[in-house]
């Protein structure tokens, strides 16, 4: 679920020219989408290489349904007060109703309004399956993740080029005997400087976020951290340390400071986080509610935010779903035009988004 | 041969007893006297048999390949039984004059009750004609000249039947032509819908006489020519070679409609598949959810195969989305839960659609419970078919 919506937004947005989204190496499937009426975006052309199974290159398009949930997130995003600290917007719901392409759709209008998004597209990348554990160097019990940290700071880089060069880092950061960056560089360096040299990119990733959160508040730009999966941050990791003992995840320098990110102690700017149950570790297949995927740790951390459910199609929205597959001519099942047909469907789904997706999939 | 035949013997001498054992058993009284009696008397009868395949004489050597029950030997079984008839309608209580096969049939069950799964292997009590498979006098006398004008044919009873139709047939062109001539010709289509020709089996065993595939399709073809010719005296000869073909459909258990405190209408039924249980209510008017043990059907069955399973008697019946279920179940796994539900739904539903539909339902299997369970494994085997691997050496 969650690569295919980082597929899409990657893929998609071609918006200004320097406002390119690279996308991420994992090609998923994609979604059901259809432009609404109502908001006037625009479907750009999609322009990434993408598998051979991507709707963005079969429909030669990447467009999002635009349904309650997010409208109502823009509208308070549109209503924000910067002075305030920032407001933490949780969207919860079951497996395969978009929460992950409801976040997709507002870091798309933030990145059309000019902000600078902080975009991790799947926590729970972070906490499993991480080869390359390397002791940090900046602090001995914690560990570091070159690779996860490389590659977000390199989907970094190329989301925010625009801001890059604008703000200031307000430090000194020695990285190791040769090489340090000054006081007043520009924060590409500090980026740089983590892709050049994997083994500080841990260290270049907390360097940018407490530079970002520490300059947010001055008014030059205003900040999305956008966190996909955040219930990863505080449960269970499935990784161990040289003998055989599990990790926890406050042992990971990542985790550390992306926690620190999601805390409302800063202002200028919005913090929008979805639950997912699908990547995440050690928790029941049905549990959806913040409660049970953060945990008791997670929800206090998080307290207080904002719910946002998010559920399954409504009537129009089904409706409008399978007009835009039928109009594509992906549907190729002669029934599918008949109304016995959308019933099938409907019945089948159950106006989930994911499982309507997964049946009028490609084989 | 001598092997097959002391089988036959065996097989004919062990379904004597059974037959024989009830109906002797009450006339003398006493159980264990009758056995000890009947027992002695079956050896003898089966001694006496033997003795006569061995004294007949060489024209009947024919006879030798199969067991030959003699006709008085027939006729006394066939008195047997039905005197045992009578002491079984006494014993059950009930009025001999008036006692069917089923009530036969129901008085053994209940008699004698057995747990063996094949239900030929239980014991039986019917007519000796049922049991003793049907056999041809001796076709000569005493002369050794056959009685029969077409026996050297070698199917006499075969090709008499076909001299007979085709006699028929050339009476009925004669009739026709005639009415022809007379003008008084008339189109007359049978009804023939409903019932069907014998089968070749059915055939052979009528004429106790083995028959080859094109012996009976000239024969069918023989009939049929009859029956387009227009003439009310074949109507009867045909009839005697058709079968008719509808089923009864068992009666099907339609569940009353209930109704709940809100004036709702709903029906309750339950279905089984494997090891697994559903108990299901479906409501008649609701928006198409289904909740199994509280929990949505989508979360309850990720799987589409099963979800699939559940939609079935919905679209079949062009119902989808217009009825609310809420169902119970336990046991089996994830495809025999669905299975389970769907049957449970299916029946459910006959309470609210009509009798033509639920007619269409039991032929589309949906009504049919379905009676495939796990094979046990058997010794010597690793599983139930499989076997273990076969080393050369």
């Amino acid at each position: 679920m969650l690569k295919r919506m980082t597929r899409l937004v990657s893929g998609a947005q071609q918006l200004d020219p320097g406002r390119f989204w690279h996308g991420e190496p994992q090609a998923p499937q994609s979604l059901a989408a259809h432009l609404d009426n109502q908001v006037p975006d625009e479907s750009p052309r999609a322009t990434s290489c993408t598998s051979e199974a991507d709707p963005v290159r079969t429909f030669n398009e990447a467009c999002l349904m635009v349904r309650k949930p997010a409208l109502e997130l823009l509208r308070y995003l549109k209503n924000t007060n910067f002075a305030h600290p920032a407001v933490r917007y949780v969207l919860y719901g079951e497996t395969g109703t978009g929460k992950t392409l409801s976040l997709c759709h507002v870091i798309h209008f933030c990145a059309k309004q000019d902000w600078l998004i902080l975009h991790i597209p799947d926590a729970h990348l972070w906490v499993k399956n991480c080869r390359g554990l390397l002791q940090s160097a900046y602090n001995k019990q914690r560990f570091d993740q070159p690779v996860e940290a490389s590659s977000w700071l390199k989907n970094f880089k190329t989301a925010n080029e625009r801001f890059l060069s604008q703000i200031k880092v307000q430090e000194k950061y020695v990285w190791n005997k040769r090489e340090s960056t000054e006081k007043g560089r520009p924060l590409g360096e500090v980026v740089e400087q983590g892709l050049t040299r994997v083994k500080n990119a841990t260290d270049a990733v907390g360097v940018v976020l407490k530079e970002l959160k520490s300059q947010s508040g001055s008014g030059a730009f205003r900040l999305l951290v956008a966190v996909d999966g955040v219930n990863a941050l505080w449960g269970r990791t499935t990784l161990k340390r040289e003998d055989k003992s599990p990790m926890a995840p406050e042992e990971l320098a990542l985790v550390r400071g992306m926690r620190k990110m999601v805390s409302n102690d800063w202002h200028g700017g919005a913090i929008v986080l979805t639950l997912s149950q699908t990547g995440s570790l050690f928790k029941p297949r049905k549990a959806y509610l913040p409660q049970e995927l953060l945990g008791k740790e997670g929800f206090d951390a998080l307290d207080p935010f904002i719910p946002i459910l998010v559920s399954n199609y409504s009537p129009e929205e089904f409706e409008s779903c399978i007009q835009y597959y039928l109009e594509n001519s992906w549907l190729q099942h002669e029934k599918a035009q008949t109304e016995e047909g959308k019933k099938e469907l409907l019945f089948l789904s159950n106006a989930n988004p994911g499982q309507l997706e997964r049946l009028c999939a490609y084989l | 041969m001598a092997a097959s035949r002391v089988s036959c013997a065996a097989a004919a001498s062990y379904r004597l007893f059974l037959g024989g054992r009830v109906s002797l058993a009450r006339r003398q009284g006493v159980w264990k006297a009758a056995a000890a009696e009947l027992q002695t008397g079956a050896v003898f009868q089966i001694l006496r048999l033997r003795h006569t395949t061995g004294v007949t004489t060489k024209k009947n050597v024919a006879a030798l390949r199969r067991e030959t029950y003699t006709v008085d030997f027939i006729k006394k079984q066939i008195e047997e039984f039905n005197i045992g008839k009578r002491h079984l309608a006494n014993m059950m209580g009930e009025d001999p004059e008036t006692f069917t096969q089923e009530d036969i049939d129901r008085a053994i069950a209940y008699l004698f009750p057995s747990g063996l799964f094949e239900k030929q292997a239980r014991p039986i009590m019917k007519h000796p004609e049922q049991i003793f498979p049907k056999q041809r006098a001796i076709q000569w006398g005493e002369d050794g000249r056959p009685f029969h004008f077409l026996f050297y044919t070698g199917k006499q009873s075969y090709y008499s039947l076909m001299h007979e139709a085709y006699g028929k047939l050339l009476e009925a062109e004669k009739h026709q032509n005639q009415l022809q001539a007379k003008g008084l010709f008339s189109e007359k289509t049978k009804d023939l819908i409903g019932s069907r020709w014998l089968i070749k089996e059915e055939l052979e065993e009528m004429l106790v006489e083995k028959l080859s595939d094109q012996d009976y399709a000239q024969f069918i073809r023989l009939l049929e020519r009859l029956l387009t010719l227009h003439g009310g005296v074949e109507e009867e000869f045909v009839q005697r070679f058709r079968r008719s073909v509808t089923i009864q459909s068992k009666k099907q258990l339609i569940e009353p409609v209930q109704y709940d405190e809100q004036g709702m209408a709903f029906s309750t039924s339950e279905g089984k598949r494997k090891s697994a249980k559903a108990e299901v209510v479906v409501y008649e008017h609701g928006s198409g959810k289904i909740k199994v043990n509280g929990i949505d059907y989508l979360l309850y069955f990720p799987v589409t195969q099963d979800r699939e399973q559940l939609m079935f008697p919905f679209c079949f019946l062009d119902r989808l989305g217009e009825h609310d279920v809420t169902c119970t179940v336990s046991g089996g796994g994830r495809s025999s839960q669905a299975g389970a539900i769907r049957l449970a739904v299916a029946r459910a539903l006959c309470s609210f659609v009509t009798k033509e539909e639920v007619e269409w339902m039991r032929q589309a299997g949906l009504l049919t419970p379905d009676p495939r369970v796990r094979e046990r494994k058997k010794p010597g085997q690793e599983g139930a078919r499989r076997k273990f691997t076969w080393k050369k050496r």
